[in-house]
């Protein structure tokens, strides 16, 4: 877990790019804590940071056609998909401009233009979701693929029984990526499972399984790039187990007290920023100022999406009654109470 | 045209709906058929029969026989839905709908409304409902439950002709919709398992689809309004007819959608009658009746006469011997003695 970030198969421009990519998630999350804290978002938030490889290994294995779908803990996954930062923010402050007008939030961050569904909140609701999203590439024989992000938590919920075991079956075109973080919520994995790791499990869907390391953002790319080949030549899914760690607490409010400073501190040697930037760097010293500029540049569209979504106008209350239904038929308790 | 009419060809429902599904499976190759015991051959053709012969017609790739996993066939129902599909899932009895609850009420009824109208979720479960000697896990009617949900649609078909065309319109349909179906109605075993109903309707040959939100006077009266779905409907007819005899003339309404539910055509005849009965098999505490007689009392209070009766399945389980299912479900008898007594009340 500690080898450096092997780049020998990338070129400048990549690194460059999955940098780009770890630090886009990394400051927006940060900056949404701080706006969190200072009462401008509404609801909760769920956070990413630590957990940044995976999400942009994965979906920088995927093509453009690919989809994902998403968890309660979406926002990393959303902008390495192809969200926008300026329709993700506005989404957390709930603005009209919002990728979801306003109607999803944070746990439901998506946008069907680059392919993402929804996020799905309910932990493992995903898992039966995606098979039908896989059958359905399947029959259009359309060479698509979609993965599937859920936590290690989402492996004790009937869903991923049922549905991984569908997909293992039909030979879906579908990616499983579960990023372990050894907590659901407050409580450690291995008090709520006897085998820890969640690659074991899955001999018995009779598909492959990888445990990969999931601070290294080179190392998620090639699994998924792997998994990716197999699922779109008809092999079937694959799980990727990413062995990562939130650096931030569940949700809003968490202070941490169930798990160890230690533990956290070992983990943050890990950080999936640090490790890439100081193999680039290593690799080529002249990189390090490119990679400044890298951050400046996030930094620029991060203050451009906050502004964004500060000045958007508010959604129309009316706005709450649409898009129930795909047709004009009306919302039932808003027709002078008629069903 | 309704399915009263006399023709020459009359199919059960079963029939219907399994014709139904062929046309639609023909005019759009999106539409496919994914459950238990669906296409293995030698097998079921489902449950009740119905997909019986549509493998050799249409493929196993169109006809998708899975594990017994409803949250693995909802999900891959709504999930096929939203990339373009339009999956007809199927769970053999309604009561198991209950293990897939998150992929229809989280999923399959919220992403059109989180993704701000952005995703469709085209699908059709069916869910065959009835008390039938089955007992408790296999008899319930759940429709009630998903009229509570925004975003699904809710249809009761009870006859030949509008099951063929309100299927069609669910099929079509570009939101996830619910098509409750009672087991005794089907047709597949006979007219006894129906207390002697005929179980077959006019069809015509002619393709026609009926919409969604439009109820069906199954008969005209002028003394009491009864909303009935299902089995309960015929024996709401069968009422009607003894009742006629005494004078008292029931105008017996068949709602054929739950969800979006016609209380236009509810209201017209409340209006004219004064008098409103609303019968389920559901249980009746939260049932579907419950809705309605309230949108009744609420939108017109001043046309009732007498205070709204509800004729529903008791708040127990379904036992399985006969005589008890009997005193749990609504019967002619119970029907006509309520209906009776409400006429009785002159107010």
């Amino acid at each position: 877990m500690n080898e450096p970030v092997d780049v020998s198969g990338l070129d400048a421009d990549h690194a460059r790019l999955l940098y780009r990519g770890l630090v886009r998630l990394r400051r927006f999350e940060d900056r949404v804590y701080q706006l969190f804290l200072k009462g401008e978002l509404p609801g909760t938030v769920h956070q990413y940071q630590g957990q940044e490889a995976v999400a942009v290994g994965v979906c920088d294995a995927l093509e453009p056609g690919d989809w994902i779908t998403s968890t309660h803990r979406p926002h990393g996954h959303a902008l390495a998909k192809g969200v926008s930062m300026r329709g993700a923010m506005a989404e957390l402050y709930g603005k009209a401009t919002g990728c979801c007008g306003g109607k999803g939030g944070s746990m439901h961050l998506g946008d069907p233009d680059v392919g993402m569904v929804p996020a799905i909140a309910i932990v493992a609701g995903g898992v039966s979701i995606v098979s039908g999203m896989g059958l359905a590439f399947k029959l259009q024989g359309s060479g698509q693929v979609a993965a599937c992000f859920f936590g290690e938590g989402a492996t004790n919920e009937g869903a991923f029984h049922e549905g991984v075991n569908f997909a293992a079956v039909q030979r879906l075109p579908i990616v499983y990526v579960c990023e372990n973080n050894l907590y659901g919520a407050s409580t450690a994995y291995h008090l709520t499972t006897l085998v820890p790791d969640v690659v074991d499990r899955v001999a018995a869907y009779g598909i492959p399984a990888v445990s990969v390391d999931g601070m290294d953002v080179v190392a998620m790319r090639e699994a998924t790039a792997e998994a990716r080949e197999r699922a779109a030549g008809g092999g079937g899914p694959t799980l990727i187990e990413a062995k990562t760690y939130r650096f931030a607490g569940h949700s809003r409010g968490d202070a941490r007290k169930y798990r160890e400073r230690e533990e956290e501190d070992a983990w943050r040697d890990l950080d999936p920023l640090t490790r890439l930037r100081d193999a680039v760097v290593s690799r080529d010293p002249s990189e390090a100022g490119r990679l400044d500029a890298v951050e400046a540049e996030v930094e620029a569209e991060l203050e451009d999406a906050v502004t964004f979504a500060r000045e958007s106008p508010e959604p129309d209350a009316a706005e709450a009654f649409t898009g129930v239904y795909a047709d004009a038929f009306p919302v039932p308790s808003m027709r002078g109470g008629i069903l | 045209m309704t399915g009263d009419q006399v023709g020459e060809r009359r199919l059960s429902i079963g029939a219907a709906i399994r014709e139904a599904i062929i046309e639609e499976m023909q005019r759009d190759e999106r539409v496919f058929l994914i459950g238990e015991d669906i296409g293995i051959p030698g097998g079921f053709g489902g449950a009740f029969g119905v997909y019986l012969g549509l493998p050799e017609i249409f493929g196993r790739d169109r006809i998708i026989d899975t594990p017994i996993s409803e949250k693995a066939i909802a999900g891959a129902a709504v999930g096929a839905a939203m990339m373009g599909m339009r999956p007809i899932p199927d769970l053999q009895y309604s009561d198991f709908v209950f293990e897939c609850m998150d992929e229809i009420v989280n999923q399959a009824a919220k992403m059109r409304y989180m993704s701000g109208g952005r995703i469709r979720v085209p699908l059709v479960l069916r869910l065959p409902v009835g008390a039938s000697n089955r007992g408790a896990q296999h008899g319930q009617s759940p429709e009630s439950y998903f009229i509570h949900v925004p975003g699904l649609k809710v249809v009761c078909p009870s006859d030949a002709y509008h099951a063929k065309g309100i299927m069609k319109a669910a099929i079509r349909d570009d939101d996830p919709v619910l098509v409750f179906e009672h087991k005794l109605l089907y047709g597949s075993k006979g007219r006894e398992s129906a207390g002697g109903l005929d179980l077959t309707a006019h069809v015509p040959e002619e393709e026609y689809v009926v919409p969604l939100g439009q109820a069906v006077v199954k008969r005209a009266g002028t003394d009491v309004t009864i909303v009935a779905t299902h089995l309960v409907l015929y024996r709401c007819l069968a009422a009607a007819e003894i009742l006629a005899e005494e004078g008292i003339e029931c105008e017996v309404i068949d709602p054929l959608s739950l969800l979006p539910l016609d209380v236009e055509t509810i209201y017209a005849s409340v209006d004219r009658t004064g008098r409103l009965v609303i019968a389920h098999e559901d249980t009746l505490t939260g049932g579907w009746g419950a809705e309605l007689a309230a949108r009744v009392v609420g939108e017109r209070f001043d046309s009732l006469r007498a205070p709204i009766v509800r004729i529903a399945g008791h708040d127990v389980p379904l036992p399985v011997a006969p005589a008890l299912e009997e005193a749990v479900i609504p019967s002619i008898d119970r029907i006509a003695d309520q209906v009776r007594a409400l006429v009785a009340a002159r107010r």
